[in-house]
Order: C-alpha cells, then sequence, then structure tokens
C-alpha cells in the first residue's frame, strides 16, 4: 500500500496577530495541522530548524524579507533550498499573492498540486482580512462622524437654545443646501465655534 | 483627462532616496511631461517582487541588485536594466558605544580613518578571539549591497577575514540602531539616516564613511524592466532628465533645508528633518558629542553622480565573485557590463547640455585629485575617486583583479 503522503509543515510568520490567527483558522479547516504562527523574528533560524518547514509563508509588509531571503540562501538551518512560490512561470497566483500582500517559500522539488491550496487559502485569507480591516477603518470613522454630530447639536443647543430635534435638523438642512455631508457640517461648525468661542476645557 | 504617459516607481525610504523624491515633489517629472507615481515599500524583496508582477516599472534599488537579478541569483528575477545612478556616496559604519570604546583603547579616534579604526578593530578582533568570545556581528542590508562589499572590503583589506573573523548578517536599516542598542548586533554599515540616528540617539559610533572607504562610490541606481524600457523609450528618457534635473535641484546647498524637510515626511522617511540635513551637508555627528565634516559624503549630482559607469557595475561583479555568490566567466561578466547603460543615459540627458563623459568605463581608483575629463556638454571634473587602501581597478583587467583578490 502507497504511502499517504505526509502533512506539510507550513510555518506561518506575521506580525499581525490578528491576521495570523484568520490564516491559520483557514489552514486547519482545510486540514493542515502541523502549522506554526510566529509573530516575532528573534531567533526565526532556531525556529525553522526545529520546525522545518515545507511552505513558509509572510506578508509583504514584513521589513524582514530580506533577512529571511538570505538565511534561506545561506544557512545550514533550512536543509533545501527553498524557492520563491511553487514555479515561477505561474504568473497569474505570484501576481494574485503580491495583490494580497503575501508571499511564499517553498522547499524545492514539492509538488505544484501540493502547494497550490495552500498559497490559494493564504491568499484569499489575506484578502479577507484586508477586507475586514477596511469594514472596521469604516465602522470607526462612522462613530467618529456621530461623535462630531453629537458635538455640533450640543453648541446649536447651548448657543442657540434650541432642542436636540431641531439642533440635527439644522445641520441636516444646512448639509442639504450646501450639498456636503452632516459630518461635514458640524465638523466645520465645531471649528469655527473654537475659533469664536473663549477657550474652554477639551 | 491626463494622457500624460503614468511611471509607477517604488523606492525605500532612505536619504539616497532624493533624487526619485524630489523629482515627483519638486515637479521635475511633470515638467517632462510624466505622471510619476511613488509608492514606498519596506524591503528590497518586496521592490523586486512588484517589478516582476509589472506593478513597478522603475525602482529606487540598491546598485548591485539590477545585476544580480540579470544573473538569476534572485528569485522571481526579470531583465532590468540600470539606465542612470541615484548619486554617489552616502553610507556609513556604525559600532555600538562598547565595541567603539574597545577601538579606542586600540587607536581608533573619531576621524572616521578607515586605516585607522581597521587597525584598531582588527586588535580587538584578535584579543576576543584569543579569548575564545564569539566573533562580533556586523548587519549590512542586503546581501547584493554596496554595504555588504564595501564593509567586506574595508575588513579585508585591513587584515580581517569578513567570511570567518566576524558574521555578517542582514537586518533591515530602519531596525539598525534598535538591533545595536539590543546588543543582537556590534556593527552595521547603512545608508542615512539611519547612522546619524544611532549617533543622535546616543546608541553607537560612527566608525568611518563609505565616502573614506571608496571615494566617489556608487550606491544606488535606478533600475528599469528592461521589457518597460523597450516599449517606452520616450517615457525613460523624460524620467531620466527629470531625475538629472532634480540631482541638480538637490545638490544646491542652499535647497538642504527644503529637501530635508520633504524627505522627513510621514509619506517619505518619518523621521525628523534634522537626521536628514546631517548626511545632505555631509556634517556628521560621530557619536561622541562632536561632528565632523565629510567631503563627498554624499553626492548628487557632481562629478557625473548619476552616470551609470560600466567600471562600476563590474566592479561590483568582481565582488560577488569574491564573495562567492557568483562563478566568474567570461559570459557572467558580459552580463554584468550590459546592466548598466550609459548609452541610454547619454542619448536622454543631451539635450540639457549638462557635461557627459565621453568614455563607458574608467579606471577606479586612479584619481588622486579633482580632475578635468574628456565631456561632451559643460565641462566635466572627476574624482578623487580613490579606495583607502590604493587599490586601483581597471574593468579592462577584469580577470587579472579577481585572480588578485583574496576570498
Amino acid at each position: 500500500m502507497p504511502a499517504r503522503p505526509t502533512t506539510l509543515s507550513i510555518l506561518v510568520i506575521d506580525e499581525n496577530r490578528l491576521r495570523a490567527s484568520v490564516i491559520e483558522a483557514g489552514l486547519r479547516e482545510a486540514g493542515h495541522d502541523n502549522l506554526t504562527i510566529i509573530h516575532d523574528v528573534t531567533g526565526i533560524a532556531r525556529r525553522i530548524a526545529e520546525v522545518e518547514p515545507d511552505v513558509i509563508i509572510i506578508s509583504l509588509e514584513n521589513p524582514n524579507r530580506d533577512m529571511l531571503e538570505n538565511m534561506f540562501q545561506l544557512s545550514r538551518a533550512v536543509q533545501r533550498p527553498i524557492a520563491m512560490f511553487v514555479d515561477r512561470s505561474d504568473q497569474a497566483e505570484i501576481e494574485a499573492a503580491v495583490e494580497a500582500g503575501v508571499s511564499a517559500y517553498v522547499v524545492d522539488g514539492l509538488k505544484r498540486e501540493r502547494v497550490k491550496p495552500i498559497l490559494d487559502m493564504a491568499i484569499s485569507r489575506f484578502n479577507a482580512f484586508s477586507r475586514m480591516a477596511r469594514e472596521l477603518q469604516d465602522a470607526r470613522s462612522e462613530l467618529e462622524n456621530r461623535k462630531l454630530i453629537d458635538r455640533a447639536k450640543g453648541i446649536l443647543m447651548a448657543t442657540r437654545g434650541l432642542s436636540e430635534a431641531d439642533a440635527y435638523g439644522l445641520l441636516r438642512k444646512t448639509a442639504m443646501n450646501q450639498n456636503r455631508k452632516i459630518h461635514e457640517i458640524a465638523e466645520s461648525l465645531i471649528t469655527a465655534s473654537g475659533l469664536l468661542a473663549p477657550p474652554e476645557d477639551e | 483627462m491626463s494622457t500624460k504617459p503614468q511611471i509607477v516607481a517604488g523606492f525605500m525610504p532612505l536619504l539616497d532616496s532624493a533624487l526619485l523624491v524630489a523629482a515627483k515633489e519638486k515637479g521635475f517629472a511633470e515638467a517632462e511631461g510624466l505622471d510619476l507615481v511613488l509608492v514606498r515599500e519596506t524591503s528590497w524583496a518586496n521592490i523586486r517582487d512588484r517589478m516582476a508582477v509589472g506593478h513597478f516599472q522603475v525602482a529606487h534599488v540598491l546598485a548591485p541588485m539590477p545585476i544580480a537579478s540579470n544573473l538569476g541569483l534572485t528569485p522571481l528575477a526579470v531583465p532590468t536594466i540600470a539606465p542612470i545612478a541615484l548619486g554617489l556616496g552616502g553610507n556609513a559604519v556604525t559600532v555600538s558605544n562598547e565595541l567603539w570604546a574597545r577601538m579606542v583603547e586600540h587607536g581608533a579616534a573619531a576621524d572616521f580613518d578607515p586605516d585607522r579604526a581597521g587597525r584598531a578593530l582588527k586588535e580587538v578582533v584578535a584579543a576576543r578571539a584569543a579569548r575564545s568570545d564569539p566573533p562580533l556581528r556586523f548587519a549590512v542590508v542586503h546581501p547584493y549591497s554596496g554595504h555588504n562589499y564595501e564593509l567586506r572590503y574595508w575588513l579585508a583589506a585591513c587584515g580581517i577575514d569578513p567570511a570567518r573573523a566576524v558574521d555578517i548578517v542582514i537586518v533591515p536599516p530602519p531596525l539598525m540602531p534598535d538591533a545595536l542598542a539590543s546588543g543582537a548586533i556590534d556593527g552595521y554599515c547603512v545608508g542615512e539616516p539611519w547612522n546619524t540616528a544611532a549617533a543622535l540617539l546616543g546608541r553607537g559610533h560612527i566608525a568611518t564613511v563609505k565616502a573614506a572607504i571608496w571615494r566617489s562610490s556608487p550606491e544606488k541606481v535606478l533600475s528599469a524592466a528592461a521589457k518597460w524600457a523597450q516599449d517606452n523609450p520616450k517615457a525613460l528618457a523624460s524620467l531620466l532628465r527629470a531625475l538629472c534635473r532634480s540631482a541638480q535641484w538637490c545638490a544646491q546647498p542652499a535647497n538642504r533645508e527644503e529637501l530635508a524637510r520633504i524627505l522627513a515626511d510621514k509619506t517619505c522617511i518619518a523621521r525628523p528633518a534634522e537626521w536628514m540635513l546631517r548626511g545632505l551637508s555631509g556634517e556628521l555627528d560621530t557619536g561622541g558629542g562632536d561632528r565632523r565634516h565629510v567631503e563627498d559624503f554624499f553626492v548628487p549630482f557632481a562629478k557625473a553622480a548619476t552616470f551609470p559607469w560600466k567600471s562600476h557595475a563590474l566592479w561590483f561583479y568582481s565582488q560577488m565573485v569574491r564573495w562567492g555568490q557568483v562563478q566568474h566567466t567570461a559570459e557572467n561578466a558580459t552580463i554584468a557590463r550590459e546592466t548598466y547603460r550609459p548609452d541610454l543615459y547619454r542619448a536622454a540627458l543631451k539635450p540639457l547640455g549638462t557635461a557627459l563623459p565621453v568614455a563607458n568605463a574608467k579606471v577606479e581608483g586612479a584619481l588622486r585629485l579633482a580632475t578635468p575629463v574628456g565631456s561632451a556638454g559643460a565641462s566635466l571634473t572627476l574624482g578623487p575617486d580613490g579606495f583607502f587602501d590604493g587599490g586601483l581597478f581597471d574593468p579592462d583587467q577584469l580577470d587579472a583583479y579577481i585572480a588578485s583578490q583574496k576570498p
């Protein structure tokens, strides 16, 4: 009976812990259990010697790629030369990876069919993470906008004696008349009142 | 709608990205009818990869990188040319305060003299070996870098075997001062502002400078994807002219403050303008509280500083051979020589009337003094360009030079 191919040893290097856990979850779901995640490259030569990775996945944000590549070329810790990606003629895969912000190193001689699903998974998880980060950023600015509007309402209520609903109505009307966003009007109002009024404690 | 050709250029946040950054920020690229887009990167590997997939048409790279790429020494290599250099000099060797103290005991002084510093370092290395202490560890930014070769050249010329007597590792430039302070490394060779950073933060002492090890020596070039360059000769020529005008602007002492502010911006190097001024003026803090002037520390324009000399390409190649990175063959030497493209430089810059060398190569280290040389356009002065050990590199005697090198 032919022996089943042993599971590949995968090393993920990512300083971003949240993204690392997103990638880890994806790889585990796909049945890759021989997985090592590291966040800090200190002492990485020793870790690589212990883990003997077949595939290394690293973010393009990591400034240590030059150090790692040099180590792969020189170090005895890495037993076989490690080449970038499966096959450098696979331009589409390389492009997708670079677009997603991820790079991979693969032990020479590994079959393309074994590595491609891992790379695909890393790429899709990197993309998913970027989407998530964007959404988070949007949510954060949404919250900030709401705070600006609340402050502007407070100013109008205090200076013009308006009710909260009327203050909001005035902001909304001004925004519509000037074809701008409410939070922009609120921001101008806060700036203007800061300029005109005596300094208050912030 | 703009119909200007767009060129996307990758760069690393270093002082010598100045020519590329000012070409954009001071409008020289726009004046040449180009839409130049700059993208800051975090590693040389990223720049290489993004050149390979076509995100970047050109990039600010270590001068030996395009040669290494064409020799197939790096992953994802695509044919690359170097049609213009981005200045001369700009690096230094910085050591930890602890190592500097040992070197001073053996005669080093705060004068950046490579011979004196090297002799002191040799004594320190020997003393450590006698005590069976671990070898000193030095960092450079990349295996195919001027930093790696000039550090090794300096060590070897001072009788310190770079392959055995010390460890040489790779550390990204912005992390060097911290690595030094933490004791992870004992010294490094890097471009500015990362020597000044250690000196001003009290983390290290500048031992010597590239301008003293090999005066007027090459550091970064603009690399261009060969295919893009072939398909877009006009855009490339416009970019070379913009970079030449930018180099002229960067070289004016009156523009230093403004250039320092541009480079200090959070979209560029994101460090204090004060740090940039040191390298731009050549007024370097030693790290011991005093400041010294270094002649030709960083040369953006004078002395044909942007000319892509084939002798520079061949010297880098000779060092790749010396340190075992590539086998010397006639074919490899030709690949190295043909990577640098003075022909494209000359054709593009002729209309500007600036000084153009008539030769494509020169004997490196031959000029003891500033010397007027044959040129087209304005008159041209080159040198001094000496190696600190009096070495000469004649590109016509490449085989003999390589044979004479001690590994």
